[in-house]
């Protein structure tokens, strides 16, 4: 492991991302939160979670959130993922949000929550195999 | 003696998942859950599962009783209860149990009661039956564990 100027550690592992991410995910399943928690763990980053969109709108109200990584599920209840990623870019948040869909969406729900201010959209389940590349190609743009 | 004691569970264990995947019950996105077990999480795969089975048995019971009710019409209801069986399925890969609730979702969507009906019966029999299977996994594996000498709380 090499430490760079910024004190960011880099692995050199393949199966990692390039810089330790703080990601914040948000979504109403136990389940989905408790495995996309350990998938940015097996990728080298660190993980919040929010149980909804409301959840994740006001950890950022405060202006002190800063997190390089929103994965963001669509259906919540509260306020649900089109909404809150909406609600975030007015705040001007600048984080990276992924919106996370299910395969029970069509073509013109996604596009809909693409148009809220996500940088990509992965459809459920996610996984490592899915997600590095895409963390890193995003990182690199 | 102990060693062979291991080789043998652990045979069993792999012959276990070879003709689970085999039967289509389960699929890669299980592999990538084992995958996420480590020494720093060393009970990731049965916490997650055993999270599924609260939570899916949840559903079924709310299911079950929306349908058995004479006056029911919510079929909203059964699509989303459904959704996320369908989600939760995907994300442990369980892959019989997410198809079958596909099948009872395109029933709902036809306000089919009967198809319903027949659908909860399928859908409810291919998680039992995954459940069953994922016990005799983790009863396998318990005994792996203690027959290599390795202590995890299960």
């Amino acid at each position: 492991m090499a430490t760079t100027s910024t004190g960011a550690i880099e692995k050199t592992k393949s199966v990692e991302v390039k810089k330790k991410l703080n990601v914040l995910i948000v979504d109403d399943d136990t389940l989905t939160r408790k495995l996309h928690e350990s998938i940015i763990k097996a990728i080298g980053g660190i993980s919040q979670t929010a149980k909804n969109g409301e959840e994740a709108v006001n950890i950022h109200q405060n202006g002190n959130a800063s997190f390089d990584l929103i994965l963001m599920d669509k259906e919540m209840p509260e306020m649900d993922g089109l909404s809150a990623t909406k609600k975030l870019r007015e705040m001007k948040v600048t984080s990276m949000i992924i919106g996370v869909t299910s395969l029970a969406d069509n073509e013109v729900e996604r596009k809909a929550f693409m148009e809220a201010g996500l940088n990509h959209c992965l459809a459920k389940p996610l996984n490592k195999d899915k997600i590095l590349p895409l963390i890193n190609s995003l990182m690199d743009a | 003696m102990l060693g062979l004691g291991v080789d043998r569970l652990q045979a069993d264990i792999n012959r276990l998942l070879t003709s689970l995947f085999h039967q289509g019950v389960l699929d890669e996105q299980f592999l990538q859950l084992q995958q996420l077990q480590d020494d720093t999480s060393p009970t990731f795969v049965y916490d997650v599962i055993n999270i599924y089975f609260d939570e899916s048995e949840k559903l079924l019971r709310s299911l079950r009783l929306l349908l058995m009710d004479r006056e029911f019409s919510d079929y909203k209801k059964i699509g989303l209860h459904l959704n996320q069986l369908v989600g939760s399925s995907s994300s442990i890969g369980a892959r019989r149990v997410r198809n079958v609730c596909v099948a009872f979702r395109s029933a709902s969507e036809l306000n089919n009661r009967p198809g319903c009906l027949r659908g909860l019966e399928v859908v409810e029999h291919e998680y039992h039956y995954l459940k069953n299977m994922m016990h005799e996994l983790f009863q396998l594996e318990q005994q792996r564990l203690l027959a290599a000498g390795v202590r995890y709380p299960m």
